[in-house]
């Protein structure tokens, strides 16, 4: 059997047995069996892509159902493995692993374990539907089931209201990018006649210029077909207009935004769009309008993360804007650089959630920075595994010698877009230059806020909760010593299974970008994609030939952002308040989200349920029942003696008028 | 076709059972019942291995002349065979709901469900023009005694709604058949289905039959009738209710409107879609508002028959399969859910959705099967709900962007408003200690999941099982449709836009060589 079966059905098998089991079974028969088959599914992934990586491995399909055949339409289920399924398989099965690992620590106080493992193994196993789908509605099964999944973990902590809206906005804001995905496959189906990805991908070329009718208006074919589809990618990868849902899936539980909101579900939009980028490629529109809407987004997100003092939101918005990098190298056509980010942002970004997870636990389940400061000594393994993400997610490296992963990934992207030199692609890139300077910034402001400085632990409730129970018993005179703003608390550092992930996600963050960017980008990319992606050899080309202005920039903001919060944390930490302040109007627009959240609920969520309310009891009732039933009854009242005598014999009425006209049928035909 | 009447069978053994349970005690007339339709259930299982797939159109068939051109005559093909088997699986899971929570006059109830079960197999089974109209129009009675004898608070009122609109249609379509008969001189359904009836005509009887189909679907505006007879239903006669009976409307269109009235069935369809389209917008935001279960999955079920119409009145395979398929799924999905809702009420005895909440906690299992439910019923990938509904899309679209797009945002309120009513109901603190009391799903309730849960991802994973006895059927109505086929708003114009802004609509030497112009 091929490998590749094992590495997607044991996961589900471990959801299944873990999740049917629940109670019955125990947590930590349910934590061995699904951690158990995800370190066998990561072991069985890598081979595949260092297969691929040596360019000795073929792309094949494996079939495994079928699935549904009507008319011309027909789809199975199959498993396709090629250079881009590899790259996601280590991804997706490498970062679950560790996350699976990571919540024996965190989770260990939970009741609930096996459902939390059940889901999380769910995840992965659709996840695993999405990446080796040969035919898009696979895709879109994976696509819908990751969603599931997500709800479930958003909402694992049912009990918390805030948990359960979260989750049901996750849901319902995706569905919207869903609607997009669907007319997509509708139209790619109505053109291609077929929704198997290969056959739409070998035809697509030929269509350019053909134009098709969609809502009243002629369109540019494959640009209508590009932008649904991409609408679908928008809104499972938080782009602007549709990521409102990101920063409240931070309800879940930490490991969780790792693995779905940073990881590997939020990705999945650029994995669709480098999948189909030979279909993209066939429309400039689309492929601007994929630059645009990543840049804005990065830019943007960017702009939020800066003000936000909830640890997990700035990195929600963190991977909002990272996200928005990857879809520009995918607009203006560099599918390759756009993998290798995703690649690389996968265990950086999860290593920066992972830590933040850990100081969490450290600072029991405080989340807000403001009530963080000095931790740099206390839990020192999770210091410095947060100091290689950021490291990494600032691109901190110097030219042509040595960089962690993000320098490699993020400058490349901007090389792409400038060399692109089409007008969406310079756009890209002034706007990645700048966001590079705020990514910079909110990284260290993350970094400086939580471990350096003096301890700020006392105004937080957590703590003080926590603090307070220690106390009790020991020793009594704690009260009233503790005027260094520790409120006698000492933070722990977290046990050995929280620990190992973030070492070996460490080593991710500092060497992936050293170690594969030759095969993703610079080196020979036909020999390691192997055709999976659409790329342009003359980008490639004129990447490596941008002036070393271009090559430098990233560096040189990076180094102004460093600075910048250095100076803001560290040097004179009045200055960001003084700054607040100045900027007034501003800084509360982009401190509020630019108030997205509260324009979706006066445009769209209260006129929803006023206008069901009024449907309901203006339509309905007042119009349809009182004119309808209750006006016929109304009628029959004013010629019988009243409706009560009426409704009580409608039933003989009924049986009569049946078998009446039944009889008049009837002897009607003998008649005749 | 002579041989074993296996459909006659199909049809006495729940007529003998109920004239039994009329004169049996309580819980002699629950065995006899649940014996009866185990029994049909097992028929049923028999009918679809013995069909044979590919082989004749109509089979099984049995023919009693009667008088006058009036005969018995049943058949089935593979569409009538599919709700068929929805019928007889369905009935068992229905008489097992009734079990505890019906003690007044049981025996009278019990035989109410068996004779409706035997008219619901009749309407599928008949091939005689009034052989069906008998048993269509029968089959409600049984109905209106479940509900108004049985039913709730406010029975009354939901009675005589769903019997005043159900009048109206039915006389009209009464007089189509008589006029029908007389101008083909047959009251045989297989030859009315390839019968040509004059092209002015077909608009009267189209809309004679539309009158009693819409009712049944129910369509908007003739739906009203539907939350109300729900919210008082007992929770067997909704799940038959929802199950079944809304079906008819579905099969109608498909067996009589279609086949028989093809040219008019083009010429209303703009007038379907507008009141599918209002239909899936209207009702899902009246849905998003109810506090009451039933009355929510009641609105949910009129937005789902939306999509089968517009599905069926898309004049190619995949929006007849699919809509075929969205019946199939939401007579098990609907069933399920009021059954979940069933079991609630029979230990808190309220429909309210705020008297619930946190119920995962206490009961996880029930949780697990009605997280299942909302997901099939939402069209998640890999339950039934997914495959009809994107079959049921994908076909529309290639007759209109437009409905495509709109009914499809009833995907997006699907989710909201079924969601919603999850969170409220099963997540959350448990607010209600009465609510919070209330004990997981003992094994008569689980018996009766179990196997819908297993329909739905049956359905969902390999929907093959179900789509390879009807495809014949399917083809060749689409193939009798295919004359009046209308085009569609989608339709590509091949070649280069600056040479050819918008003129080119036919197959011009500028196409590509390899690309289709039209899929099917």
């Amino acid at each position: 059997m091929d490998p590749i079966l094992f590495i997607v059905f044991l996961p589900l098998l471990a959801a299944m047995i873990a999740g049917l089991g629940n109670r019955a079974l125990g947590s930590v028969a349910a934590k061995t069996v699904t951690t158990g088959a995800l370190f066998i599914a990561c072991a069985l992934s890598w081979p595949i892509f260092l297969g691929f990586l040596g360019g000795h491995a073929e792309p094949h399909v494996v079939p495994v159902l079928q699935w549904v055949r009507s008319g011309a339409l027909s789809f199975d289920w199959a498993l396709r493995v090629d250079t881009l399924t590899a790259v996601m398989l280590v991804v997706v099965t490498s970062v679950s692993a560790l996350v699976h690992l990571y919540s024996w620590g965190y989770m260990d106080e939970d009741p609930d374990q096996p459902r939390f493992f059940a889901y999380l193994s769910l995840f992965t196993f659709a996840m695993l539907m999405l990446v080796t789908a040969d035919n898009l509605v696979q895709m879109f099964f994976g696509w819908e089931g990751v969603g599931l999944a997500s709800y479930l973990l958003i909402g694992f902590w049912f009990r918390k209201p805030s948990a359960s809206a979260a989750a049901i906005k996750a849901f319902v804001v995706n569905r919207v990018g869903d609607l997009g995905f669907m007319l997509g496959i509708f139209g790619t189906f109505l053109v291609f006649n077929t929704v198997s990805i290969p056959e739409i991908l070998v035809r697509a070329p030929a269509m350019a210029g053909s134009t098709i009718h969609f809502l009243g208006m002629q369109w540019d074919t494959m640009t209508i077909l590009c932008v649904l589809l991409f609408i679908g990618a928008m809104g499972k990868s938080a782009q602007l207009g549709l990521h409102t849902w990101l920063p409240d899936a931070m309800e879940g539980p930490t490991p969780v935004s790792a693995l779905i909101h940073a990881a590997t579900m939020v990705t999945a939009g650029v994995f669709m769009v480098c999948r189909l980028s030979p279909m993209f490629a066939a429309s400039p529109t689309a492929m601007a309008f994929v630059t645009i809407v990543g840049a804005c987004t990065l830019f943007f997100a960017a702009t939020i993360g800066t003000t936000q003092w909830d640890i997990k939101r700035v990195i929600a918005y963190s991977t909002c804007s990272q996200l928005g990098y990857m879809f520009v190298a995918a607009g203006v056509g560099a599918p390759g650089a756009a993998m290798f980010h995703l690649f690389t942002h996968a265990f950086f970004k999860a290593l920066l959630f992972l830590g933040a997870g850990s100081v969490i636990h450290a600072m029991h389940h405080e989340q807000d920075m403001r009530f963080y400061g000095g931790l740099r000594k206390q839990i020192p393994w999770t210091f410095w595994a947060m100091m290689a993400g950021t490291l990494a997610i600032t691109g901190v490296g110097i030219v042509d010698v040595f960089g962690f992963a993000g320098f490699y990934s993020k400058d490349s992207i901007l090389e792409a877009a400038y060399a692109s030199a089409s007008e969406s692609g310079r756009f890209g890139f002034w706007m990645g230059i700048f966001a590079a300077l705020l990514t910079s910034f909110y990284s260290w402001r993350l970094m400086f806020l939580t471990f350096y400085g003096k301890p700020r632990w006392a105004g937080s409730e957590h703590v003080q909760h926590a603090a307070h129970g220690d106390h009790h018993g020991a020793d009594t005179h704690a009260h009233g010593h503790h005027d260094d703003g520790t409120a006698g608390y000492h933070p722990h550092e977290s046990p050995l299974s929280m620990l190992v992930p973030l070492v070996l996600l460490s080593t991710g963050a500092v060497l992936a970008g050293f170690a594969f960017h030759h095969s993703f980008i610079s080196g020979g990319p036909g020999e390691f994609w192997k055709g999976s992606v659409a790329f342009s050899e003359e980008l490639i080309h004129h990447m490596h030939g941008v002036p070393w202005q271009v090559k430098w920039a990233p560096f040189a903001v990076m180094l102004t952002g460093f600075l910048t919060a250095w100076q803001f944390y560290i040097r004179k930490p009045e200055t960001p308040a003084q700054v607040a302040a100045q900027l007034g109007g501003l800084y509360r627009f982009v401190y509020n989200k630019w108030y997205f959240d509260e324009l979706y609920d006066r445009v769209f969520v209260r006129p929803a349920f006023w206008l069901g309310e009024k449907f309901w009891k203006l339509g309905d009732i007042g119009l349809i029942d009182r004119f309808g039933p209750n006006g016929a009854a109304w009628v029959v009242a004013q010629g019988s003696r009243g409706a009560q005598r009426f409704q009580s014999g409608y039933l003989y009425s009924y049986a009569l008028v049946m078998l009446l006209g039944l009889t008049a049928a009837i002897s009607w035909v003998m008649v005749h | 076709m002579t041989g074993f009447p296996i459909l006659t069978l199909l049809l006495a053994v729940p007529l003998l059972a109920a004239l039994g349970c009329l004169l049996a005690g309580a819980q002699t007339a629950r065995r006899l019942a649940l014996a009866a339709t185990l029994i049909d259930f097992a028929l049923g299982v028999v009918l679809w291995s013995r069909y044979d797939i590919g082989g004749a159109q109509w089979q099984f068939t049995e023919n009693v002349a009667l008088f006058a051109g009036f005969s018995y005559k049943l058949g089935i093909d593979g569409i009538a065979l599919l709700l068929i088997m929805l019928s007889v699986f369905l009935m068992p899971i229905c008489i097992g709901a009734s079990w505890r929570s019906i003690d007044k006059r049981v025996g009278e109830y019990m035989a109410a469900f068996l004779l409706m079960e035997t008219l619901m197999i009749g309407v599928f089974a008949a091939q005689d023009l009034f052989l069906f109209y008998i048993m269509f129009e029968a089959g409600l009675i049984p109905m209106y005694l479940i509900i108004g004898v049985w039913g709730g608070a406010d029975r009354i009122y939901a009675s005589y709604k769903f019997f005043l609109y159900t009048l109206l249609g039915s006389v009209l379509m009464l007089i189509a058949m008589m006029w029908m008969v007389n101008d083909a001189g047959t009251t045989d359904i297989p030859t009315l289905m390839a019968y040509d009836f004059p092209v002015g005509a077909q608009k009267w009887l189209w809309l004679a039959f539309f009158a009693s189909f819409a009712v049944k679907m129910p369509m908007w505006p003739v739906h009203t009738w539907l939350p109300d007879a729900h919210v008082q239903a007992p929770t067997a006669g909704s799940v038959i209710l929802a199950g079944v009976l809304l079906k008819m409307g579905g099969y109608g269109f498909i067996r009589f409107s279609l086949p028989m009235f093809p040219e008019a069935s083009a010429q209303f369809a703009p007038l379907i879609f507008a009141l599918s389209m209002i239909a899936v917008i209207a009702t899902s935001l009246i849905a998003l508002v109810q506090h009451d279960m039933k009355k929510l999955i009641a609105y949910s079920s009129v937005a789902h028959m939306a999509i089968v119409t517009i599905g069926l009145f898309a004049f190619n395979v995949q929006g007849l399969e699919g809509s075929m398929i969205v019946m199939l799924s939401h007579g098990l999905v609907s069933g399920a859910l009021f059954l979940a809702v069933g079991v609630i009420y029979d230990r808190l005895h309220t429909r309210e959705i705020n008297r619930y909440g946190g119920l995962a906690i206490s009961m996880p299992r029930y949780a697990l099967f009605f997280m299942l439910f909302t997901m099939a019923s939402v069209g998640l990938p890999g339950t039934s709900g997914f495959v009809g509904e994107v079959l049921a899309l994908t076909g529309v679209y290639q007759v209109s962007s437009w409905v495509a797009a709109v009914c499809g945002m009833g995907v997006i309120l699907g989710a909201a408003y079924m969601l919603y009513l999850y969170r409220r109901v099963v997540f959350g603190i448990q607010a209600n200690p009465d609510a919070a009391a209330m004990t997981d799903l003992d094994l008569r309730e689980w018996l009766m999941m179990v196997p819908l849960a297993g329909a739905v991802l049956w359905m969902g994973i390999y929907p093959e099982s179900f789509l390879r006895p009807m495809r014949q059927d399917i083809a060749a109505l689409d193939a009798r449709l295919s004359r009046a086929r209308p085009t569609g708003d989608a339709t590509l114009t091949p070649g280069k836009p600056q040479s050819a802004v918008r003129a080119v609509t036919e197959t011009g030497h500028e196409q590509p060589a390899s690309a289709p112009m039209r899929a099917h």
